[in-house]
């Protein structure tokens, strides 16, 4: 499924390898979590997995921290079959969505917890958990109840308590998700400088695109229970494999068409040149607003179209367009100085798309 | 490829049993298990001086209502007994009649106070619950009884001449109940209070209803379920009571309770003890059961 | 009045009743505990303060006796039951439903469904063979009866905090390479000890409150301190049973405030 053709400039070495594994959830009737996934994960890397809610991203995650069993396949870790392993015989630390710090332990009692129980001697775990409390910069509050402290400063504390013994692999179960706006962003920052100061592989789960954009060096993006792209953000963003992952990452226009020769003839009547990979038939075109052109109506190759409607978002005003056959396509535009973009509701406009913007997701 | 089984749903299941077990055996044995042995002995025939013989009889269950004549056999309703079952029934019904009524706006009170307010008088509520029952049906006994604190006190004011009678009667150990077992009606109509919104109150008076009508066709059908947990609540104990009669009642106003105790000591009439508790024992366990089987259709249905 | 704003929560009088409700519900107590310091022989007519009747009570061999009975009673059966409640509670919360579980659960709690007096008359027929056939006389049949009816009060309150208790603690404390013990051990555990206090206290409680099924288990001579007090009420009031009453009611209060601080706590 992995469309990366490029070669990527970190080291190759496998870290997790999830290997044709399926869950599936007994009851009336069974629930299908995972459907015959398989995804490598690389050393060193920020890795997401995005996808709606009820997708499978938190199952794989528990599956490989140990907390379920998968139903057949296999997960490795380093080339180590870890399967059949408990989650505490597991170098894989968890950052849960809720944190789950122990509220009868102190901030630096939750720290010390993981390395007490690999039985590291005392002077080691006072060590490290002085190291982590600096990591996090949670120095001050380290004797302080894991319930008298701000949800921001709990965040770091189960970061400091899942990193404190080494892991090989940090896995984040929606770890922002309880935070407000302006401390989400903060800590996508923070989460990004830990992980290259640690050097860990991080699997981050969210459900939020915009977060898995500007974090991860490469996103799985998941749908019912199925893996659809793996690939780097620009790559999942611009060559969006299907109609679906197209439509999850960010905002997009859908056009309607027949293959033909080497351009595809839409609903509208345009002809539009796409690279077809030998298609044949009726297939779907996507393309973003932002690569969308307005242009005046009798421009050489234009497509025909009417101001429908004009809606102010700030920096940019999407445009609604509708073509001949009454086809809608949204095109973001720069707002001027004046708030205004130049053009009017009702007004006849011609339209083009930048070079290579439009892309062919299927039938 | 490694495949690995899901935990098997048998294994916590026996975990479910070995951890219970010690628990269900010292049950069994000190609580379930005898209830069993009771209904045999119901069976039985009573021995001369307490105890048992071992002989089939239906002699004991026959005896709770009727009697037979010791000179010419003929058969008669047993007339004491039926006093006695029927004096059980009417003082437990009347108590939890009583309960309602008092502990209805105690619990109204207290749901309608501040926060801490309401805590500090819901742990006044359960202290009397917790008390030991022996202490308080005392306290009451101390009050009521004839050179007790109240006739002392109207004889020292001159009101009366001569000490009213006030225990060793029905009504004493009507009073004595209610006081016992009213902790119990005010908790879960607390409950069910506290959970009722009051902008409901708003709504029926916004709609022209009068404090009365808000009351009947709101309040009332809403909290009905801790007014029917409560009711239960007082009215098993109430019905199964034993301290109570036998220190505010005295010898002659006995309730079943006391009944019972009077076969296993002068009465010598085991089985007929055996069999009146197996009757307590039906009847509340079917109350029970009448109870659970109300809550879960009024649960299906909201 | 005309210009007193209206109040929706209030009915008619509610407060009055209420009030008097509690009044009721203090003053025979009060009035228990009053005389229990009275300088004179007489729980009705007051007299003048005195402590005498505290010591009284104490020099008297049987109070002492029942007494040290009661709490050894009441300190086994409370221990004993807290455990095996512990143990149920484990194994009854925060699995599965099955139908097993039902029952042991209508099991558990049976002691607080069958009337005080069956349940005692059941153990009095049972005991009575057991000790005729093994002649063994002992406090044993006092100490198996409270456990047993004590292990729904401790179980209610362990169970209610197991069952609000997070269970992403534990997995995360598997997760940081506790094994299954050392998870019990240093999460579950500390976190479950308020709730076992509490069952424990009210085990304790209510196994030195009981009079019925005491009255009828007991071996002869085998007086607790309620079937003491319930003998010197048929004899004739003393104040001296004021005195114990009042102790009692003390130790009660003392144990339903530390009760209630630590289930306050969890929420």
């Amino acid at each position: 499924m992995n469309v990366n053709s490029q070669p990527d400039i970190r080291s190759e070495a496998i870290a997790v390898d999830v290997d044709r594994v399926s869950k599936i959830f007994g009851g009336e009737p069974p629930v299908t979590a995972l459907d015959d996934v398989s995804v490598a994960i690389r050393q060193n890397e920020f890795f997401t997995l995005l996808g709606p809610s009820g997708c499978g991203k938190t199952t794989l995650l528990r599956l490989i921290a140990g907390f379920e069993p998968p139903t057949s396949g296999s997960l490795r870790l380093g080339g180590r079959d870890i399967s059949r392993l408990p989650p505490n015989k597991r170098p894989i630390n968890t950052v849960f969505q809720n944190y789950a710090l122990f509220p009868h332990m102190s901030v630096a009692a939750n720290i010390a917890f993981g390395l007490q129980m690999l039985g590291k001697p005392k002077a080691e775990v006072r060590d490290t958990v002085d190291e982590m409390l600096k990591l996090v910069q949670m120095e001050a509050l380290k004797n302080r109840r894991t319930s008298e402290i701000s949800g921001g400063q709990q965040q770091r504390v189960a970061l400091a308590r899942a990193l404190a013994p080494h892991p090989e692999v940090l896995l984040l179960d929606e770890p922002l998700s309880a935070l407000d706006y302006k401390l989400r962003k903060e800590m996508q920052i923070e989460l990004k400088r830990l992980q290259g100061e640690t050097g860990i592989t991080f699997i981050f789960v969210t459900h939020d695109q915009e977060e898995a954009l500007t974090m991860s060096d490469r996103i799985a993006v998941m749908n019912a229970g199925k893996i659809l792209q793996v690939g780097p953000p620009r790559e999942i963003y611009n060559r969006p494999v299907n109609r679906f992952v197209a439509d999850f990452i960010g905002e997009t226009n859908f056009l309607t068409g027949t293959a033909q020769g080497d351009a595809v003839r839409i609903s509208s009547g345009h002809m539009i040149a796409v690279p077809l990979d030998g298609r044949t038939g009726d297939v779907t075109l996507t393309v973003r607003p932002e690569q969308v052109r307005l242009c005046p109506v009798d421009q050489d190759g234009a497509l025909h179209a009417e101001i429908s409607d004009l809606v102010y978002f700030g920096t940019d005003t999407h445009c609604h367009l509708a073509l001949k056959d009454g086809t809608q396509i949204v095109a973001r535009l720069q707002s001027l100085p004046t708030g205004e973009v130049g053009y009017m509701r009702g007004q006849a406009v011609g339209l083009r798309f930048e070079p290579g913007a439009v892309q062919v997701v299927g039938a | 490829m490694a495949t690995v089984k899901p935990k098997p749903a048998a294994k916590t299941e026996r975990s479910t049993w070995l951890l219970t077990a010690p628990a269900l055996v010292l049950l069994t044995v000190a609580a379930t298990g005898p209830l069993f042995i009771m209904l045999i002995y119901s069976f039985l025939e009573p021995g001369q001086y307490g105890n048992v013989v071992w002989k089939f009889s239906t002699k004991a269950w026959f005896n709770v209502i009727l009697q037979r004549d010791i000179f010419d056999g003929t058969l008669t309703w047993a007339d004491a007994h039926l006093t006695i079952l029927w004096r059980s029934v009417k003082l437990a019904m009347t108590t939890t009649v009583f309960a309602v009524l008092v502990g209805f706006p105690t619990a109204w009170f207290i749901a309608t106070r501040t926060p801490r307010m309401r805590l500090f008088m819901l742990f006044l509520i359960t202290i009397p619950f917790w008390t030991n029952l022996l202490i308080r049906t005392f306290a009451i006994n101390q009050i009521i009884r004839n050179e007790g604190v109240l006739n002392s006190f109207l004889l020292w004011i001159g009101v009366i001449d001569a000490p009213i009678q006030i225990i060793y009667s029905d009504f004493a150990v009507f009073l004595g109940m209610t006081y016992v077992y009213l902790p119990l009606m005010v908790l879960p109509l607390y409950a069910a209070i506290d959970r009722f919104d009051m902008r409901l109150l708003e709504a029926a008076y916004d709609l022209y209803a009068n404090r009365w009508q808000a009351l009947r066709r709101v309040v009332l059908p809403i909290v009905k379920p801790g007014l029917i947990a409560g009711s239960i609540l007082v009215f098993i104990p109430a019905l199964g009571a034993y301290v109570t009669p036998r220190i505010l009642g005295g010898g002659r106003n006995m309730m079943i309770g006391n009944f019972i105790d009077l076969q296993f000591g002068q009465g010598r009439n085991w089985p007929l003890g055996a069999a009146l508790s197996v009757i307590l024992l039906i009847f509340v366990t079917s109350m029970l059961i009448l109870y659970v089987r109300f809550v879960n259709r009024s649960t299906d249905n909201g | 009045m005309a210009d007193r704003a209206f109040q929706v929560a209030r009915l008619p009088g509610f407060n009055t009743i209420a009030i008097m409700v509690f009044v009721m519900l203090y003053l025979p107590i009060g009035l228990l505990v009053l005389f229990s310091f009275n300088a004179g022989p007489s729980v009705a007519i007051w007299e003048g303060f005195s402590l005498q009747w505290y010591p009284k009570a104490w020099g008297n061999e049987q109070v002492r006796d029942a007494t040290i009975r009661s709490l050894i009673i009441a300190s086994s059966a409370a221990l004993i039951s807290t455990t095996l409640a512990t143990m149920a509670a484990l194994g009854t919360t925060r699995r599965k439903r099955s139908p097993g579980q039902t029952m042991i659960y209508v099991m558990i709690n049976q002691p607080l469904m069958v009337p005080e007096i069956v349940t005692a008359v059941a153990l009095l027929i049972f005991f009575a063979s057991i000790k005729v056939a093994t002649g063994y006389q002992g406090l044993g049949y006092l100490i198996a009866a409270h456990s047993a009816f004590c292990i729904p009060f401790a179980y209610l309150p362990i169970r209610a905090r197991l069952e609000g208790m997070d269970l992403t603690l534990e997995t995360a404390a598997a997760d940081l390479y506790a094994t299954p013990w050392q998870t019990f051990r240093h999460v579950t555990l500390p976190l479950l000890m308020p709730g076992i206090i509490a069952g424990m206290m009210l085990a304790f409680i209510t196994s030195l409150d009981d009079v019925v099924i005491s009255l009828f288990v007991k071996s002869a001579g085998q007086e607790t301190l309620p079937t003491y007090m319930l003998g010197q009420i048929r004899r004739n009031i003393t104040v001296e049973v004021n005195a114990i009453s009042t102790l009692l009611l003390g130790l009660t209060v003392i144990m339903l405030t530390v009760f209630f601080l630590l289930t306050r706590k969890q929420d």
